[in-house]
Formats: structure tokens, C-alpha cells, sequence
């Protein structure tokens, strides 16, 4: 295992982070959209949302994945691996979040939306000004949680051919016969990142503005 | 293009056989991480400090990596120091101790969450200290560790689908050998996910199913 080796994992760990943050706040604004539909009360977008997150909830990333990658391109669209990577990332996580946003939809207090809609908001004001912030605050340490989950599930996009940590590691240890050193390297950069996303998380909530006296 | 699931569903038998695989290989599997995982909570709890340093380490470990890195690291690197598995047993081995560090945090806290006073009554009553694990600490954390151990159940159920890119004979590899014999690589996966997503629901609904039972009798 030499120094060049690393730096290529570590160049390659950058593409990692790029997909992993990328598809965490595209999966979070899904997953705002999705609790819009599942609390709208209508029918179909009650029930589009439910199967959407059971769907993508319920099959693998892998198999996901290689659905978005083979289905895509037989209806025509063919996409660059970075964008199949990020769709298939970005809905799986949505799915994940609008789950975990649920619960803070629910801890928002009544008070607050019934003061909301006495100060005159609409209730898609009331949605996207009061409720939302709410429960994103509230479940803020279930997103760290979700980041750290993507950054493990991003080593999955290697199978749609995009370059990152994971598929770099598998071509290093493909062409150098030394796959204990480079996937056991490419274990701690994941470790190592992992670890500053839990420490930035674990600040930044004790950071963040105060949550509302229940 | 027109799609034709007629050429997947006539090879129903060998699915049903690479399903077999996935379900026999996510049972033991998980029997193995839940059995493993709470002797590493109960070393960690009365093994002294030093034992619950050095478990911490492999358990932040495991979790704190990808799978696909570990079943990596275990099937490619392990013939370079002497560990030679074959596919089944590799991904079985690496789904037990992926699974038994979550499983470990899980009956971490399920030790936790027990009054200490209870396990000092069984103490005081003459219990010796494995009988108070198994018949004080064990049922009384029953109702708390069952919502997350059904959940990392279900977890390590869609994890067995990276054990095809190790070449475990599974549902996804199977079902992907036979979209590329047949050319029909999108009405496989659809079928593929369909199955996943059919057996991970009836996962949830089993495990719903068993909370509510143990909850009655402990109410």
C-alpha cells in the first residue's frame, strides 16, 4: 500500500461525498413533498405517497438502482452513471426522510398551527412556514442519521459504473493483487467521515436554534 | 419497446430457488447477529471497562463502514491471510458480524432500560448472574429491543442483495443471470423488486404482528 494508492482512494472518497450530499438534500426536498401529499388529504396524492415510500423502502438500493439503470435507457433516456446514481440515491433517501419527517409533522404543537391559521396563513403558507421548519428542527438528528446511512449506501453506486471510493478500491484491488490493504483503507476513509458528520451533527444540534417547549 | 415478463415468470423454479437461498442465508444470518450481537452487549455490560473498550472498537467499525467494503475486505482480502471461504460461507459469516454490531447497540440499550434495582432483587433472591440475564433483564427488555431487532431484521434481509456482487448464488444474482440469458434485463429486475418488496412487507407486517402479541402478555 503505498501513499499514491491512498491519495487515489482519497481523490476518489471526494466523488463519494459530492453523491452522498447531493442526493442527502435532493432526498430531503422529495421527502418535504412527499409529507406535503401524505398530509394533503387527498386521495391519489395520499396514496402515490404511501406506495412511493413502501416501494422504496422495500427493495434494496441494489436492486433500485439497477432497475433506474436498465429501465431508463429502454424508455429512452439515457443518462450519464452520475445522474442514474443520484436518482436512484436520491429517491431511496427521500423515502427514508418523508418517514422520518413524519414523526416530526406530528410533534409540531397545535397551538402553533392553530395560531398560524388565526394570524391569517393559508395552510400551504402554514405548511412551508410554520410546520416544516418545525419538524425538520425536530428531526434533525434523524437526518445526521440518514447522512451517515447514504454515505454507507453511496458504495452501491458503484454498480451503476460511476468512479467513487468503493468501485476505485475494487479497480486498485482488480490491478495491484492487494485487496486487504486498499478496501481495508477505503473502511477508514468511509470510518473517518462518518465520524465528522456524527461530531458536526452532534454540535450542530445542540447549536441550532432551541426546539419549542412542547 | 414493448416488454415481455413471460420469458422471466417461466423460469419460476430457479427463482424460487435463488429466493430460497436469500431466505435461508437472511434467517441464519440474523440468528447468528442477534445471538453474537447480545453476547457482545452482555461482555460489554459486565465484562469490565476493559472488555467494553475493546468491543467498542470492532462495533463502530462495522458500523460505521459499508457492507459492500466489509464482504469486499472479507471475500478479496481474506485468501491473503489465509481465511479461503466460498461464496455462501463468506456472506454468511459477513452478515452475522455486520449484523451483531447493530444488534449489540440494540441490546445495549435493552440492558439500559432495565431498573438496576430488578437485577439487584434477583440478586438479593439468590439468582445467580446468567439466571438474572435470562430471567430478569432478558424479558423484561423483550418489548424494547423487539421494534428495532424486527427493524435491523429487515434491514439485513435487503442487505443480502450486495451478497450477489460476492457471487452468492441469490435471489438478485439468479434473477440477473437469467435477465442476460433471456435479453429481458428490465422485466427481471421489475420482477426482482416486486419479490423484494412483496417479502419485505410481509416482514413488517410479521414483526407488527409479534409486537402486539408481546405486548399483551406484558401489559
Amino acid at each position: 500500500m503505498t501513499w499514491t494508492l491512498f491519495e487515489l482512494l482519497l481523490q476518489a472518497s471526494l466523488m463519494t461525498i459530492f453523491v452522498s450530499v447531493t442526493s442527502i438534500f435532493l432526498g430531503l426536498a422529495f421527502a418535504i413533498g412527499l409529507s406535503a401529499m401524505r398530509m394533503s388529504g387527498a386521495a391519489p396524492l395520499v396514496w402515490f405517497a404511501r406506495i412511493f415510500i413502501s416501494f422504496f423502502r422495500g427493495v434494496p438500493l441494489l436492486v433500485q438502482l439497477l432497475l433506474i439503470f436498465n429501465l431508463l435507457p429502454a424508455i429512452g433516456l439515457s443518462l450519464s452513471s452520475l445522474t442514474t446514481a443520484l436518482i436512484g440515491l436520491s429517491l431511496c433517501t427521500a423515502a427514508y426522510q418523508a418517514e422520518n419527517l413524519r414523526g416530526g409533522f406530528e410533534g409540531v404543537p397545535r397551538g402553533l398551527i392553530e395560531s398560524a391559521e388565526m394570524a391569517g396563513l393559508s395552510p400551504v403558507q402554514s405548511f412551508i412556514w410554520i410546520r416544516t421548519p418545525i419538524a425538520l428542527r425536530l428531526t434533525f438528528p434523524a437526518l445526521v442519521n440518514e447522512a451517515i446511512l447514504i454515505l454507507k449506501s453511496s458504495s452501491l453506486v458503484s454498480v451503476v459504473g460511476l468512479i467513487e471510493l468503493t468501485k476505485m478500491a475494487q479497480n486498485l484491488a482488480a490491478s495491484t493483487y492487494m485487496p486487504l490493504p486498499i478496501f481495508a483503507s477505503a473502511g477508514l476513509i468511509y470510518l473517518a467521515i462518518n465520524w465528522i458528520v456524527a461530531i458536526a451533527g452532534r454540535r450542530a444540534e445542540i447549536a441550532l436554534p432551541g426546539l419549542p417547549a412542547k | 419497446m414493448s416488454f415481455d415478463f413471460a420469458v422471466i415468470l417461466a423460469k419460476g423454479p430457479q427463482i424460487l430457488a435463488g429466493l430460497g437461498v436469500t431466505i435461508l442465508i437472511w434467517i441464519v444470518g440474523t440468528l447468528f447477529g442477534a445471538v453474537l450481537g447480545f453476547l457482545v452487549a452482555t461482555a460489554r455490560r459486565y465484562g469490565g471497562r476493559l472488555a467494553d473498550l475493546a468491543l467498542s472498537v470492532p462495533v463502530e467499525v462495522l458500523r460505521g463502514t459499508p457492507f459492500l467494503v466489509q464482504i469486499f475486505l472479507l471475500y478479496f482480502g481474506g485468501p491473503y491471510i489465509g481465511l479461503r471461504l466460498d461464496p455462501i460461507a463468506a456472506g454468511l459469516l459477513g452478515l452475522s458480524v455486520y449484523g451483531a454490531a447493530y444488534y449489540a447497540e440494540i441490546f445495549r440499550a435493552g440492558f439500559q432500560s432495565v431498573p438496576p434495582g430488578h437485577s439487584e432483587a434477583a440478586d438479593c433472591v439468590g439468582l445467580t448472574r446468567l439466571q438474572t440475564i435470562l430471567h430478569v433483564q432478558l424479558p423484561e427488555m423483550a418489548l424494547l429491543v423487539l421494534p428495532p431487532s424486527m427493524n435491523m431484521a429487515v434491514i439485513l434481509l435487503k442487505e443480502t442483495a450486495l451478497l450477489s456482487l460476492i457471487t452468492v448464488p441469490e435471489m438478485t444474482m439468479t434473477v440477473q443471470a437469467i435477465g442476460s440469458q433471456q435479453y429481458a434485463f428490465v422485466e427481471s429486475i421489475v420482477v426482482l423488486a416486486l419479490v423484494y418488496w412483496a417479502l419485505v412487507e410481509l416482514a413488517n407486517f410479521l414483526g407488527r404482528l409479534a409486537e402486539r402479541r408481546l405486548s399483551t402478555y406484558s401489559a
